[in-house]
């Protein structure tokens, strides 16, 4: 390559304490080219992606734009050199219009009345529709991605970073998306494209760099390498899938009839005459993009949320109005979406996260008084089957990993012999390894005879675990179909394709 | 790292205080020593001992509860209401059964005040698992009813009617079944400070073994987790907001047939709001609370020596107990960085 | 009894006297909210500017030096509250407390020598003939500078959340920091400049009962007009226009259980006196079903990760 790259990244490192984010990384990236950044969680890509957008300052090495010297120190100095970036979590305001949200993004916002001309106009350019004046809090996940990506394209910037973008979308606003960036990228915008998702990678990217524990292990071009090639590159093992014994399924443990709740938050989302069974034996996976109920769903069947009693049925028993207490003693046990303060108490030990969920079903209580002593057993027990990694059940559950973390949450349910397990984003933000583990310990709790929902973004993870599998779109839950006869497109349209929104016309 | 922060705290406060007293043209040292010294240690000490449990009983016996709640991020900061009508109820009842002795007046002036203060809770309580009201607001605005509350009582129906129009009522201590007396002569020990002692054992246990307890450290931590545990939200609110309201009217009934005899218009004196800087003095942890109500009983007992004795003026006491509280705050900064870092968002 | 004592021009040109202090303390204390930070040290705030503006005034003679002295006074304290929950990142109700308990200590020392003096008079705006017209002159002409700048600054609240970028920035702070944050904003800086902000709206406040209002200096003066300015930010639902209307019904319903009290009315002083807070409670529980325009990052610690 002749041609000066527009970004060029040398030896940038950047240490926490305890941990080194970024060792030594270096990368170059040309007007535009899409560049895939690819690792695992907590393999340092947000880290150096905050270096480039000036939230980190680098603790050495440099980062060349153009041929210049370029050390944003902070975020507004990196949009006026022309980097834009559209987050993981995004940085949006829930209260806010669309239009304001837009030029808080801005150095330099114009009036209102010209932002939302000039957002209509980028808007069908791109073929991304959106109404300026809408309040973000009312968006679907796409739509809100949208707002970032105009509110970015509006700087007009040469580098577009894109963290995980399509974590959150159905997979025919990937195609939206992809289209899009296509788009971009023949103008010459070049874009930093952050992902595990290897075949989009695949699909999508020019050049992928890997990075492994804070360090660059390997360069590749994703059309010429193999999806297995490249998981391996950067988990550094080989991966093992998760493979199922063969049970039989038994009596319907779970009937849901006609749930319908409103939401307990403001921009929530309600249950709408959500109907389902669930057999012994049986994993059901539950897809959809984020905010379209599952938090809803998990809590109906909890006991956070009551509904009617008759709504939710186990093994017969009317359960809809009883509190998450009740229901554990009969083995209905769930593991929410938050792992930090909602399945755990960050603050709190593992021993006392222990006794959370445990309490009734563990014995850990007696006529109101704690058994601290039981309950620390119990913590050890799980540590030790789940292969938790911490020095001991004193620690805190912020002290530990998110996959560690996970493992321990999930390992407090699945120790209790369910009779019905819930979860929701088993592997969320966890390592490649622990994920493994995770869905490997949901199949084998089917196996053994109980039934098993498991809610998830991650397609691919559903379509691995689940025997059949139904979609959440706005409240509502599609009719299940057996996941061995599911194609990509069927599923694209159970989630409820673009989301009503017309398809883009590029 | 618990105990260091309060400890800095006094410290820093006996400097910045001793500051604060050498500009008002005092000796800071001499100011400070007689403020912690002169009560425990002084040529009056034996008199001035007692004192320390009389004026730390009601602080220990309100924290206490005050800190249940704190601890579950329950606000109720309307203690010196809640004790205002502990003291009305429980002094009421005994003025009821004037001039009858009888043995079961007092206990039943106990109950009377502990419902008092309990109702008093109990409607910040109501209004917010009813209706999500604010409970910092309505107790506090609930003080000022009270004081009310209070001025109409010394003047109507409970005014002595044989002191010569004077507004107050009779004097329990001339009450003998509703004088809640000394138990051993000369060392100040009445029921209030007995219920104090009894009040800081129960919250250790509560805290540590039992699974209300644990129910409240929890939704104290993590809300969204106590839900998912099983924690009726509900039912912890009218218990954190309750006991703290029992424990306060007993604090003001104890108060009113003891040390201060009859009901007046200016009867109480920013015990509730005291209670508070001593709940967190103490980490509302019970046992710090326990050390942390004698040490802000020792304030007022040495503020009021320091005050006869230099003329120093009774609000330099008052400052130097909000400089305590703002330091202990400040000092956190220690506790939470280390917790907290990188941990991001925490409520 | 005697209810035609009570002048109702009069009434009305006093409560908008008695709503004045409500409106400063309320308008700045819904900036402070707006950015996300709990201050409920108003209380505190209010009594130090009451004592600092009435000094100032006593000594130099000028009420305006002392309003000025008041914004100063409440603004310092302030900082305080700032430091404690922006950079020791304390919990934010304790710190509020810990505010207005010292602040009540402070403002009693400060203002033992100044018990039972008078403070210089500020003089009314000379409106000319506006004075003049019947009913509506006396009502709104007959004002000091103070009350007007009240309802010009509840405008400019107004004005400035609706259309400026300064507003824009605060309501997004106050929304959601870690989004603010990511975009670049420094959160912690524009919290503490909102929180000084409100410390020296409830100073002016604060003054404006001890120089105007009563005027006199008495310990604790105040008497809770700093805590019903927090239950009328949460009455008006974070929005300067309700937060008007719901300090003159506070302000009204004040100016007239003293108008009935000096009437003679046959209910007792003490219940009269204790209705402004019943009535705060009341108002609570009619609207505190209404939480969604509270700023979503309202009373939360904010601390950059990484």
């Amino acid at each position: 390559m002749t041609q000066t790259p527009l970004l060029s990244l040398s030896g940038l490192t950047k240490a926490y304490p305890g941990v080194v984010a970024n060792d030594d990384v270096s990368l170059q990236i040309a007007p535009g080219e899409v560049h895939a950044l690819l690792g695992e969680n907590g393999a340092g890509k947000s880290t150096l992606v905050k270096m480039i957008y000036g939230l980190v300052k680098p603790d050495a090495g440099s980062m060349q734009m153009n041929g210049a010297a370029f050390a944003p120190s902070e975020p507004r100095a990196a949009r006026a050199a022309g980097v834009g970036m559209v987050f993981q979590h995004f940085s949006l305001f829930d209260a806010l219009s669309v239009a304001e949200n837009i030029a808080l993004g801005m150095e330099q916002a114009p009036k209102m009345s010209d932002l939302s001309a000039q957002i209509t106009s980028v808007s069908d350019a791109y073929g991304l529709p959106l109404a300026p004046d809408r309040v973000v809090g009312d968006l679907s996940a796409g739509e809100r991605q949208r707002v970032e990506i105009i509110r970015c394209l509006l700087q007009e910037p040469k580098l577009l970073i894109m963290d995980e973008p399509t974590s959150v979308l159905t997979p025919q606003e990937v195609e939206i998306l992809f289209k899009t960036l296509r788009k971009l990228s023949a103008e010459g915008t070049a874009i930093l494209y952050i992902s595990h998702k290897l075949e989009e990678i695949r699909s999508l990217c020019d050049a992928a760099t890997v990075l492994r524990l804070g360090k660059v292990v390997g360069e590749c071009t994703p059309s010429e390498t193999s999806a297995r090639d490249m998981a391996e590159m950067m988990v550094g093992s080989t991966l093992r899938t998760p493979k199922r014994a063969e049970g039989e399924t038994g009596e319907v443990v779970l009937a849901l009839k006609g749930l319908s709740a409103a939401s307990p938050s403001a921009f929530g989302m309600p249950l709408r005459d959500v109907s389902l069974d669930v057999r012994a034996g049986e994993v059901l996976g539950i897809g959809g993009v984020a905010g379209n109920g599952q938090d809803e769903l998990l809590a109906a069947l909890s006991g956070e949320m009551r509904v009617q009693a008759d709504m939710v049925a186990v093994k017969g028993v009317a359960v809809g109005a009883l509190g998450p207490t009740p229901r554990r003693a009969m083995g209905i046990l769930t593991a929410p979406e938050e792992r930090l303060g909602h399945a755990a108490v960050p603050d709190m030990s593992l021993t006392e996260n222990a006794m959370l969920t445990g309490m009734a079903r563990e014995g850990l209580a007696q006529n109101g008084l704690l058994n601290w002593t039981a309950a620390k057993d119990f913590a050890e027990r799980i540590i030790l089957k789940f292969d938790v990694r911490t020095p001991g059940p004193a620690n805190a559950a912020r002290s530990l990993s998110g996959g560690n973390l996970q493992k321990f949450v999930i390992g407090r349910e699945v120790m209790q012999r369910p009779e019905l397990l819930v979860v929701n984003q088993p592997t969320w933000g966890v390592d490649a390894a622990a994920a493994a583990a995770i869905r490997q310990a949901l199949m084998d709790l089917a196996a053994g005879g109980a039934a098993v929902v498991v809610i998830s973004q991650d397609l691919e993870e559903l379509m691995e675990i689940s025997d059949r599998f139904a979609a959440l779109n706005e409240g509502r839950l599609s009719a299940p179909e057996p996941t061995a006869d599911l194609s990509v497109e069927r599923i694209g349209l159970m989630l409820g394709g673009a989301h009503g929104m017309e398809v883009a016309h590029v | 790292m618990s105990l260091a922060t309060p400890l800095l705290a006094v410290v820093a406060t006996m400097v910045f205080g001793g500051a604060l007293f050498a500009v008002l043209g005092k000796d800071p040292v001499q100011a400070i020593a007689t403020i912690f010294w002169e009560p425990l240690f002084g040529e009056f000490a034996f008199f001035y001992r007692p004192q320390l449990l009389i004026k730390g009983a009601p602080l220990v016996l309100i924290a206490i509860g005050l800190s249940l709640g704190f601890k579950a991020g329950i606000w109720n900061i309307g203690a010196e209401g809640q004790y205002i009508m502990g003291a009305l109820f429980g002094a009421g009842v005994g003025l009821a059964f004037y001039p009858m002795e009888s043995a079961f007046i007092f206990p039943l002036m106990v109950l009377a005040g502990a419902f008092g203060g309990w109702l008093w809770a109990m409607i910040p309580a109501i209004l917010k698992v009813k209706f999500g009201t604010n409970e910092i607001l309505v107790s506090l605005m609930l003080v000022y009813v009270a004081e009310q509350f209070l001025a109409s009582m010394s003047l109507g129906l409970l005014k002595n009617p044989e002191g010569f129009g004077f507004p107050g009522s009779r004097n329990l201590q001339q009450y003998a079944s509703a004088h809640n007396a000394e138990l051993i002569t000369g060392t100040g020990m009445h029921w209030g400070i007995v219920a104090a002692l009894v009040a800081v054992i129960f919250a250790y246990v509560l805290l540590a073994r039992h699974q209300l307890g644990f129910a409240i450290r929890v939704t104290g931590e993590a809300p969204r987790a106590a839900r998912f545990s099983g924690v009726n939200p509900t039912r912890l609110v009218l218990f954190c907001l309750g006991m703290s309201g029992v424990l306060a009217g007993l604090a003001g009934m104890f108060e009113v047939s003891g040390p201060a005899g009859q009901v007046t218009i200016d009867f109480n004196v920013g015990y509730g709001f005291t209670a508070i800087i001593v709940a967190f003095l103490g980490r509302l942890h019970p046992v710090g609370i326990l050390l942390a109500g004698l040490l802000m009983a020792l304030t007022y007992i040495g503020g009021d020596i320091a005050q006869s004795q230099l003329g120093l003026p009774a609000a330099a006491i008052q400052v130097f107990q909000g400089m305590l509280l703002f330091f202990l705050l400040a000092l956190d900064v220690l506790t939470n960085y280390r917790l907290r870092f990188g941990a991001g968002e925490v409520v | 009894m005697d209810l035609s004592a009570i002048n109702p021009i009069l009434f009305v040109a006093g409560f908008l006297i008695a709503a004045t202090p409500l409106i400063f303390a309320a308008i700045g204390e819904l900036v402070v909210e707006k950015s996300g930070s709990l201050n409920l040290g108003v209380e505190g705030m209010m009594i130090v500017g009451a004592i600092c503006g009435f000094a100032t005034a006593v000594e130099t003679g000028s009420p305006l030096l002392g309003f000025a002295a008041a914004a100063v006074g409440g603004a310092l304290l302030s900082l305080l509250f700032a430091f404690l929950t922006q950079v020791a990142l304390a919990n934010q109700v304790a710190s509020g407390l810990a505010l207005t308990l010292f602040g009540l200590g402070l403002s009693a020392l400060l203002g033992q020598s100044y018990v039972g003096i008078k403070p210089p008079r500020l003089g009314d705006i000379n409106w000319g003939p506006l004075a003049d017209i019947p009913v509506i002159g006396p009502i709104l002409f007959t004002h000091d500078i103070i009350l007007y700048l009240g309802l010009v600054l509840v405008i400019a609240v107004w004005a400035m959340l609706k259309y400026s970028r300064m507003g824009l920035v605060l309501r997004a702070v106050g929304e959601s920091h870690d989004a603010a944050h990511a975009l670049g904003y420094k959160v912690k800086r524009i919290r503490t400049a909102a929180i000084m902000f409100g410390g020296a709206c409830a100073g002016i406040g604060g003054a404006y009962i001890s120089l105007i209002r009563v005027p006199q200096w008495t310990e604790g003066m105040t008497a809770g007009v700093g805590w019903i300015a927090l239950a009328l930010v949460v009455f008006a639902s974070w929005k300067p226009a309700r937060l008007l209307l719901g300090a003159y019904l506070f302000g009204g319903i004040t100016q007239l259980q003293l108008n009935l009290q000096g009437a003679g009315v046959a209910i007792p002083v003490e219940y009269l006196a204790m209705s402004p807070y019943v009535i705060t409670i009341v108002v609570l529980v009619i609207l505190s079903r209404d939480k969604s325009a509270a700023p979503a990052s309202l009373g939360r610690t904010f601390h950059a990760s990484s």
